[in-house]
């Protein structure tokens, strides 16, 4: 049984339009006019427990109003939901107690005292015991690598720390739905691995399900097998990341070193020429020509080396995003 | 009930602990809520030239309760949820199990305890200034006056956050704790005893809120005459009727909060 249902879900709202200059600005404040702003469209998906989908989608697709609307933060304009059996919107305590929501660069503990006091704060809320707030704090900080850190004030951890001690604050009520908007924004390589490892753990040891965005393409192919993407407010595909790629990238990578340097016009009528670095050259070859291309190169030009991979997944999902190539 | 306790417990200590990090800003606070003594040398040279209920202790006395009143009854909950609408960050505190209001009255009630070191250190320094003014109230004044207190910080923080709701419809809710300030000011004795106003405008104010957040309280430690089941009566009333515009408000600008993109 899927533990998030959304069905043609669906959430408009109004936006403000000012004009520069100061006539804008008089006019803005004597009559302000809105713009509909349609953030998410007819977007319908299923997630099971204990899975981890991505979340993938330009700045602006929806993906936040999404997160929203599956913590009840926000109302479907239309469509239906429902997440662990709850509507979210009506944000019931026994709902509350399940979910958790991580948005990278929003602080939530208090600034200038420790985190162990601000966890405390937590632990009441949640309504943990003593006992059991000390057992998950040893348990979480062990995790999350922070143990020796959490008697420092936050504002003196580093970036990374502080986004490692959030997570424990959002973690210490043991959510079984985890919600994260950008939870490695702004980190650093080694914190960025450290987060994701973190949260692969949480999900293993506890069946937890994660439904996570990210610009950085490592978290999502580290994290999940399933993603979905969303781009202008409407879900266009949800998925393994494999088939992601059959479905986006019908072409393979070839890379060539060559004796010489070729023309680049000569190149391309083997293949899209994507990059040209004196004797290395990198074509994108349709997967159903890939063989007959390859056999030709090799016969046709002065090859001293040739290798196939897939294209890089951040760019497949660029260039879905920038062509627009919804199907 | 013991679940409650702990819950209480919890957040006043820690409340109290981030309150102490800011030391120097607690003196600050404490001093800036002077005005009283600027009030009370006006008022005392006032009384040596013109016909006034009060003499020069008396009115001494009076502001000086005052400003204990103002240290107790101090309210910021309208800048801090002003803040917390405009950074979005009101939004994670709607998904933890408690109001976020909780948070706030903590907050305060900490902030209170922190501060009261402070506001003890100014008494005392005004006593070994002002010897004449000093006087030891009866038993009964002390209680009555700590009750009145805590009720005439519980009418203001309801009022403030009512009005700090607005947040949710303008940006800069703040402006109307500016307007009330004023209004406040003058009706609430903090700028002159209710004593000295014309019978007919006095009458008028008893009908608002604004005494007895100031006046009714400083005049029951001071002694002063006052009617206390009537006062009582009209605090409790303003209580319940701003606690339901507060809850009325809540639920609507929720709605609206969420209609904008939370």
């Amino acid at each position: 049984m899927p533990i998030i249902v959304a069905d043609g879900l669906s959430r408009s709202y109004p936006v403000a339009i000012k004009e520069p200059g100061l006539g804008g600005t008089l006019r803005h404040f004597l009559r302000r006019s809105w713009r509909t702003v349609e953030a998410v469209r007819e977007v319908s998906f299923r997630i099971d427990p204990g899975e981890i989908v991505g979340f993938l989608g330009p700045n602006g697709a929806g993906k936040t109003t999404t997160l929203k609307m599956l913590t009840g933060l926000i109302h479907p304009t239309s469509g239906y939901l429902e997440v662990a059996g709850f509507i979210p919107f009506e944000r019931r305590k026994a709902f509350l107690k399940q979910i958790t929501l991580v948005m990278g660069q929003k602080e939530q503990l208090l600034w200038d005292l420790p985190a162990l006091d601000a966890l405390r704060i937590n632990a009441v809320v949640y309504e943990l015991s003593d006992q059991t707030f000390r057992e998950r704090v040893a348990e979480l900080s062990k995790l999350l690598e922070l143990e020796d850190k959490l008697t420092q004030p936050i504002r003196k951890l580093s970036l990374g720390e502080r986004m490692k001690a959030e997570l424990l604050a959002a973690l210490l009520h043991r959510p079984q739905v985890l919600f994260l908007d950008e939870p490695t924004l702004g980190l650093d390589i080694n914190a960025q691995a450290a987060v994701r490892e973190a949260l692969r753990e949480y999900n293993q040891r506890f069946g937890a399900t994660v439904l996570l965005t990210s610009h950085y393409m490592a978290d999502i192919t580290a994290l999940s097998q399933r993603v979905l993407l969303i781009h202008q407010g409407r879900l266009i595909y949800d998925g393994g990341l494999s088939a992601l790629l059959e479905r986006f990238a019908p072409y393979r990578q070839v890379k060539m070193e060559l004796e010489r340097p070729i023309d680049p016009a000569t190149l391309a009528s083997y293949g899209e020429v994507e990059g040209v670095n004196g004797r290395e050259v990198r074509l994108l070859v349709q997967r159903h020509a890939l063989t007959t291309i390859i056999a030709r190169l090799l016969a046709e030009l002065p090859v001293l080396d040739l290798s196939v991979t897939d294209p890089p997944i951040e760019q497949v999902i660029g260039r879905v995003f920038s062509e627009g190539t919804v199907t | 009930m013991l679940e409650l306790f702990r819950k209480i417990r919890i957040l006043l200590s820690t409340y109290y602990a981030y309150m102490l990090e800011y030391r120097a800003e607690l003196l600050l606070w404490a001093l800036s809520g002077s005005l009283p003594f600027i009030l009370m040398g006006v008022w005392i040279e006032a009384a040596d030239s013109g016909q006034f209920p009060y003499g020069p202790e008396a009115f001494a006395r009076y502001f000086l309760a005052v400003f204990m009143v103002r240290q107790m009854t101090v309210v910021y909950v309208i800048w801090e949820f002003e803040a917390e609408v405009v950074q979005g960050k009101l939004s994670p505190l709607l998904l933890q199990p408690m109001d976020p209001v909780w948070r706030h009255v903590a907050s305060h009630v900490s902030e209170r305890a922190a501060r009261l070191p402070f506001a003890a250190a100014i008494l005392v320094l005004f006593f070994v200034l002002y010897p004449e003014a000093f006087w030891i109230p009866d038993l009964m004044a002390v209680l009555s006056f700590c009750l009145v207190v805590v009720l005439a910080f519980a009418l203001r923080f309801i009022i403030q956050y009512t009005l700090a709701l607005c947040a949710f419809w303008t940006e800069r809710a703040s402006a109307l704790e500016d307007l009330w300030f004023l209004i406040y000011l003058f009706l609430s004795g903090l700028v002159a005893p209710l004593e000295v106003f014309p019978p007919a405008v006095r009458a008028v104010v008893e009908w608002t809120p604004f005494p007895y957040l100031v006046h009714f309280p400083a005049s029951l430690l001071i002694g002063a005459p006052v009617d206390v089941g009537r006062s009582l009566s009209i605090m409790v009333g303003w209580m319940a009727l701003a606690l339901g515009i507060n809850r009325w408000l809540w639920r609507k600008g929720l709605r609206r909060y969420s209609g904008m993109g939370a």
